[in-house]
C-alpha cells in the first residue's frame, strides 16, 4: 500500500471497501510466495485427513465380511466388500425401531423445548422485570449442573411416579435440558432485531403479542430452525439419560442404547455397529453441515450478546 | 424387524404426552390472566405469562429435584436403605473426601485428573482452533471444502464416535496400532493400561471438540473489520504484532465465553471418558463418570449426591471468578 491512500477521500476510501470485504484479514499475506501457500495448503490437508479418516474407517469396517470384522487392513474399501452388515443390522437387530423409538422422543422434546424458550426469550429481550439478570444468570448457571447430578434425582422420581421404562419418563426427563441454553441463543436474536419493527406495529394498533407473533417470529425462523436443531442433536444424541430411565425395557430402547448393545464387553458385533453408526450418523451429519453456517452464527451470537 | 403394535403404542404415548404438556400450558396461562391481569392488573402481565411455562418446566424438573437432591445428600439413602433411610447431616460431604469414592479411588485424585483433563483438552481446543481459524481465514482455493471436511467431527454424534473410537484402540485390529507398527513403533496397551488410557481419552475428545472452536473463532475473525489491519500495516506492524495486538484483544468478548462455556462442558464431558474406559478402570475416571459409577453401580444415593454437590460447587466457583476477571457476562446487566 502506498502513503497516497492516506490522503484519499474517504468516499473513494468507502468505495473500495465492500470489494475487500472478504479478503481484509492479514492482507498483506496476499502477497504470500508459493512455498508459504503450499504450507498452508498442507496443514489444511494434513488437518482434513485426520478429521476424516476415523469416519472412512467406520465406513469401511461396515462393508467388511463376517468372518472378516477383525482383520488388520487399512484399505477403505476391503476387497470382499459387502453389505450384509447392512442387512444384519436393519433386519435381525431392529435398527428402525430404535431409530423410530429415538425420532418420536427426539421430536416431541424439541418442539416442546422451542416452543417455551421461544416464547421466553421474547421476554428477557424485548421488556425490564423484575428478576430479569438473576434469571438469566440462572440459566447460564444450569450449564454448569453435570447431567449426572440430576440422574439420582430424576431417577428416583422416575420410579416413584412409574415412569422407568417409558417415553413419557424420557420427554419429561428431556424437556426442559436445552431450555436455559435455547434461551439464550434466542434472546442473542432477538436482540439484533431493531425494535423500531415492533414499535412501529404497535403504533398501528397491535399488541406486543401480535407484534412477537407477525414481526418478530417470522424475522427469527433461521434462529428458530437452528434452536430447533439444537434440541433435536441434544436429546438425539443421548445416552446417559435414557439408559437410565429406559432401563431394561428392550422394545423401546433408543438407539444409541441399541448400537451400545452390539458392542458388549463379550460379545462384539463390531461389523453391525459400524454399518449402524453409518445409517444412523449419516442423515443427522448432512443436516449438520447443510446447516452449520447458521448454527454457528446463532451459537455466537448467543454467547457474544451475553 | 419393525414391530407395528409397539408403534402405535409409541405414537399414543408421546401424542398423550404432548396434549398434557399443553394442557398444563394452558391452565397455567388461564390462571395467571385471570390472577395478573384480570385482578392485579399488573402492567408487565405478558411479560409474567410469557417466562411462566419455562420457569414451570426448570421449578419441576430442575429446581425440585436439585432441593431433593439436597436433601439426598444429607441422608444414608442407598439400594439397601431406599425406602427407610435417615437423615445423617454434613456426614456425606465429610465422606467425600475421607472415604473411597469408588473401590479404591478417592477424591483429590480424581480431581486433579479432571483438571488435567479438562486443561489438556480446553487447550488444545483454543489452540488448534485459532491455528485452523487463522487459516481458513484468508481467501483461498478449496477454503469451503476444508472448512467442511474440518467440522465433520462435530457433526457426527459422540457416542457414535466414543464407540468407533474405542474400537480403533483394539491393541490388535485398531488402526491406530497398525500405523505405528507400520512405522516401526511399538503398539499402546491403550485400553488396559492406565496412562495410555487417559491419552486415548484426550486424543477422541480433542478430535471431536476441535471443529467448534475452529468455527466460533473464524466467525468471530471474521467479524474484525480489515481497517485494522490497514492502519497497523501502515503502522509497520508485522504478523506476529498483529495477532498479539489486534486480533487477540477483539477476539476477546467471543473466545471468553467460549472459553468458560468449553471447560464447563469439557468438566462434565461424560461420554468420551465412559465410553473409552472400556475396562472400567479407575485410573482413567474423572468426576462425572465416578459420579455416575457411585449412583448407579455402587448404588450410593445419599453420598453420590452430596459428591454432586461438591463437583457443581466447583465449576460454579470457577466460572463465576473467570467470568468477574474477563467481564464475560457484561451483557446480561443491558
Amino acid at each position: 500500500m502506498t502513503t497516497s491512500n492516506a490522503t484519499l477521500e474517504p468516499s473513494t476510501l468507502e468505495q473500495k471497501q465492500p470489494k475487500r470485504r472478504k479478503t481484509n484479514f492479514f492482507r498483506a499475506n496476499h502477497g504470500d510466495s508459493k512455498f508459504k501457500r503450499l504450507i498452508i495448503h498442507l496443514i489444511l490437508i494434513g488437518y482434513c485427513i485426520i478429521s476424516v479418516y476415523p469416519l472412512l474407517r467406520i465406513f469401511s469396517v461396515s462393508l467388511r465380511p463376517g468372518n472378516r470384522v477383525l482383520s488388520t487392513d487399512l484399505s477403505i474399501i476391503p476387497p470382499d466388500a459387502t453389505l450384509e452388515n447392512y442387512r444384519l443390522v436393519i433386519y435381525e437387530q431392529g435398527l428402525l425401531q430404535w431409530i423410530w423409538n429415538s425420532l418420536a422422543v427426539t421430536i416431541t422434546t424439541a418442539i416442546i423445548g422451542v416452543i417455551i424458550a421461544a416464547t421466553s426469550a421474547y421476554a428477557f429481550s424485548r421488556f425490564k422485570f423484575k428478576g430479569r439478570s438473576t434469571l438469566l444468570i440462572y440459566l447460564l448457571t444450569t450449564q454448569m449442573i453435570p447431567t449426572a447430578m440430576l440422574m439420582v434425582p430424576l431417577y428416583i422420581l422416575a420410579i416413584n411416579l412409574g415412569l422407568v421404562g417409558t417415553y413419557r419418563g424420557l420427554v419429561i426427563a428431556y424437556a426442559v435440558t436445552s431450555v436455559p441454553f435455547s434461551i439464550w441463543i434466542l434472546k442473542g436474536y432477538y436482540d439484533t432485531i431493531p425494535t423500531e419493527l415492533e414499535e412501529a406495529a404497535i403504533i398501528d394498533g397491535a399488541t406486543p403479542l401480535q407484534a412477537f407473533w407477525k414481526i418478530i417470529l417470522p424475522l427469527s425462523t433461521p434462529a428458530l430452525a437452528i434452536t430447533f436443531l439444537f434440541n433435536f442433536s441434544q436429546s438425539w444424541n443421548e445416552y446417559l439419560i435414557a439408559r437410565v430411565i429406559l432401563g431394561s425395557n428392550e422394545a423401546i430402547l433408543t438407539w444409541p442404547l441399541g448400537l451400545n448393545r452390539l458392542m458388549g464387553q463379550y460379545l462384539v458385533q463390531w461389523g453391525q455397529y459400524n454399518a449402524g453408526a453409518i445409517l444412523v450418523s449419516l442423515p443427522v451429519m448432512i443436516l449438520f453441515l447443510s446447516m452449520s453456517k447458521y448454527m454457528i452464527s446463532g451459537l455466537t451470537l448467543g454467547s457474544v450478546k451475553g | 424387524m419393525f414391530d407395528f403394535d409397539a408403534l402405535i403404542k409409541s405414537l399414543s404415548e408421546v401424542g398423550s404426552t404432548i396434549l398434557a404438556v399443553l394442557l398444563i400450558v394452558v391452565i397455567l396461562e388461564a390462571f395467571l390472566y385471570l390472577i395478573l391481569v384480570k385482578w392485579l392488573k399488573t402492567k408487565n402481565a405478558l411479560v409474567y405469562m410469557l417466562i411462566s411455562p419455562a420457569i414451570l418446566g426448570l421449578l419441576v424438573l430442575q429446581i425440585y429435584p436439585l432441593v431433593w437432591e439436597g436433601y439426598i445428600s444429607m441422608t444414608n439413602m442407598s439400594l439397601s436403605h431406599f425406602f427407610n433411610f435417615d437423615f445423617i447431616g454434613l456426614r456425606n460431604y465429610v465422606r467425600v473426601f475421607t472415604e473411597p469414592v469408588l473401590k479404591q479411588v478417592t477424591f483429590f485424585p480424581l480431581f486433579w485428573r479432571t483438571l488435567l483433563w479438562t486443561f489438556i483438552n480446553v487447550a488444545f481446543h483454543v489452540i488448534g482452533g485459532m491455528v485452523l481459524a487463522l487459516l481458513l481465514n484468508r481467501e483461498m482455493k478449496l477454503r469451503g471444502l476444508y472448512r467442511m471436511l474440518i467440522i465433520i467431527p462435530w457433526a457426527l454424534p459422540q457416542v457414535v464416535a466414543a464407540m468407533a473410537w474405542r474400537g480403533e484402540f483394539n491393541y490388535e485390529y485398531g488402526w491406530i496400532n497398525i500405523m505405528l507398527k507400520q512405522i516401526g513403533l511399538q503398539p499402546v496397551q491403550w485400553l488396559t493400561s492406565p496412562v495410555p488410557n487417559f491419552a486415548a481419552m484426550c486424543i477422541v475428545n480433542i478430535w471431536l471438540g476441535i471443529p467448534f472452536m475452529t468455527v466460533i473463532l473464524l466467525g468471530g475473525l471474521q467479524s474484525i473489520s480489515g481497517e485494522y489491519y490497514e492502519a497497523a500495516e501502515m503502522d509497520g506492524a508485522n504478523n506476529w504484532q498483529k495477532f498479539w495486538k489486534i486480533t487477540l484483544p477483539l477476539m476477546k468478548p467471543i473466545m471468553s465465553p467460549a472459553v468458560i462455556l468449553g471447560t464447563v462442558w469439557t468438566f462434565n464431558t461424560f461420554n468420551i471418558s465412559f465410553f473409552i474406559n472400556q475396562y472400567e478402570l479407575e485410573s482413567s475416571d474423572i468426576l462425572v463418570t465416578a459420579l455416575f459409577r457411585a449412583a448407579f453401580q455402587y448404588n450410593r444415593y445419599g453420598f453420590s449426591a452430596a459428591f454432586a454437590f461438591i463437583i457443581f460447587f466447583i465449576l460454579l466457583g470457577y466460572s463465576t471468578i473467570f467470568a468477574k476477571t474477563t467481564g464475560a457476562l457484561k451483557g446480561v446487566k443491558d
